[in-house]
Parts: structure tokens; sequence; C-alpha cells
């Protein structure tokens, strides 16, 4: 068994500031050799990136943009990446977007452009990635994406992205049942609330972090690197036998019932 | 105040990247700063970090210039 990502290449999606989770699995990737490829959704997102990467000694990153809404330019970034470094090992899919008004209230006053949008960028975003990275995953490799228990059950507040999450985990199943077969396993990480931009634009998330500090098993929140680890875990040799599945890193939180 | 406005100055010139004059009390975050809506959630979690204490949601919606920040600062402390 190999443990290390020396030569090998990875390509990670959703980095938008020091506290993504995606930059947790940066770091832990990096950590082990691996050569590391960011996409960002706009420029908006391009100089925080790439001031990050510039922190992890001796990483040779590559950037590119990636639309996740259009079809065309998923295709065209990946035809980059392939045409730049040929093959790729595995991909860290941390891309999710609802709008602020559609998470907090009631999930029934979601409006049909809120929830249409939800799923486009948070669950179809990673069909199409992995329809375009597929072929440049010829050695075989891994996709991991990043998933909440607001998908399989009701969370205060999450409501349309608590939905979105459920047809991102059913996508997850499904991807892993079509790439099994070229030796492409594709898993998610469901985190623990942990204080990121995306988490901030959930409504009262402050009292969330507090429930769990109160509540889960660990009583504690997770860090970033605890789930850089476990994307570690999914995107190398030791999950081999490892696909279709959603691994909790959460203090144990989702093993609650009444509490 | 003018120890907070300091340090609220200077996380202001760090994340958007703007030059320290133009970071007044009445500079508005979105008209003077150009802050996008991320821009302005990235403030408010390292404004939480910086002086170790929450913003609640209601709140961080009030604060439209630096000297809202540092006034709502003051008053929690």
């Amino acid at each position: 068994m190999n443990f290390s990502l020396e030569g090998r290449t990875y390509v990670i999606m959703g980095v938008a500031n020091k506290r993504s989770l995606a930059w947790g699995i940066a770091k832990s990737l990096h950590e082990v050799g691996a050569r590391l490829i960011f996409t960002y959704a706009n420029e908006r997102f391009e100089k925080p990136v790439k001031d990050l990467a510039a922190t992890l000694e001796g990483q040779d990153a590559l950037f590119y943009p990636c639309d996740v809404t259009n079809d065309d330019a998923v295709a065209k970034t990946f035809a980059s990446i392939k045409e730049d470094v040929g093959t790729i090992h595995g991909i860290a899919h941390c891309i999710a977007f609802a709008q602020k008004e559609d998470l907090k209230g009631e999930f029934v006053d979601t409006s049909r452009d809120g929830y249409l949008l939800a799923h486009n960028i948070s669950a179809y975003s990673l069909v199409a990635v992995a329809r375009e990275a597929q072929p440049l995953m010829s050695e075989g490799g891994g996709i991991v994406t990043l998933t909440y228990l607001g998908g399989e059950r009701v969370v205060q507040n999450y409501n349309v992205m608590g939905v979105a999450k459920a047809s991102l985990d059913a996508s997850m199943k499904y991807l892993a049942n079509d790439l099994g077969k070229d030796n492409i396993r594709v898993n998610a990480i469901s985190a623990g609330p942990i204080r990121t931009l995306s988490a901030k634009g959930v409504g009262d998330f402050n009292s969330i972090l507090k429930q769990i500090e109160e509540k889960a098993p660990l009583r504690r929140t997770v860090t970033q690197e605890e789930v850089g680890s476990t994307a570690y875990y999914l995107l190398s040799d030791l999950s081999q036998g490892v696909t279709g599945e959603i691994i909790h890193v959460d203090s144990g939180y989702s093993i609650l019932g009444l509490s | 105040m003018a120890d907070t406005f300091d340090r609220v100055k200077k996380i202001v010139v760090d994340r958007l990247d703007v030059e320290e004059e133009k970071v007044t009390m009445d500079a508005s975050f979105k008209e003077d700063l150009e802050a996008d809506s991320l821009d302005v959630v990235e403030l408010v979690m390292e404004l939480e970090d910086e002086f170790d204490m929450e913003i609640a949601d209601e709140e961080a919606e009030k604060i439209e210039t630096v000297g809202d920040a540092v006034t709502y600062i003051d008053s929690q402390a």
C-alpha cells in the first residue's frame, strides 16, 4: 500500500479563503506530496486562491477558472488541464451555493429559481465535473464531495441547501456506480458545522456551533484539518475498497436521537 | 475607541486591499470600499476573531460603515 500521494495530481475546486474546507483538503494533500490544481468560480476568487497556494512550500500549483453552471466552461477547464498535465488522480468538489434569503425562515417559501439555483451549483456540478474528469482519470482515482447532515435530516435554516445536499448524495452514489468500472471511486464527507464563509450564510450559524459543543459525543466542533485528513483517506489507496459512501466527520453528532 | 478603530482599519485594509486613507469612520463598506457581499461576511468573521466576540446576523446586517462596526464592537466591550 502506498500512503504517499507523490507523483499524483488532484484538482481542488472551491477554495474561497483560508477557512474553506477545500483549503483544509489542499493542505492535507500537499503534506503527503500531491501535486495540486485549483479551480475558481470567477475572477473574484482568483487572487485569494493564488495567494493561499503560494504559502504551500514547494508546491507548483496550477490554476484554472471553472464556472460549474456552464457545461462548456467545465469541458474547457478539464480540456486545459488535460493538455497541461495529462492524467489526474482525483478531485475534491467543494462547491455549493444558495441565495441567502433561502437559508432562513421556512423551506416551504423557497422560490423555484432559488431551488433550481441551489441544485444547479451544489448538486449538478458534481455530475458535470465527474463526466469531464472521467477521461483524465485513466489510472483510476477518487472524487470527493462535501455534503451535510441537512441532506439526511431536517436542520433548521438549512432549507433548500439540505434538499440540494440530498440530491448531491444521491448523485454521488449513482456516479460511484457508473465510474466504478474505471476504478474511480466517488465518496462524500459530511462535515459537522465549521466556521466557513458558506456556513456563515446559514441563518443563526453561531448558535448551531454552540449546540454541537454541548451535545456531540466528542463535545467539540470539528476542524478544517480533520476534514482534510478524511479527504486524504478517501483520495488515497487507504480507502481502496470504499465507494459510494458518506463519511461523517462531525464529532459523532449524526448518531444522536433526542439529546 | 481609537484603538478599536485602528484594529478595524487594519483588518479592512488587509481584507479589502484598499489604501489606509480610504478607511475612515464614515466610509461605507459597499459604496466607498467596494466590498461585495462575500467580503462583508469575511470582514464580520475577521472582526469576530480579532475581538473574540460574536456578531449576530441581525447586528451584522446593520453594519454599513466602518464607524458602525467600531461603535458596535465598543458597545459590546
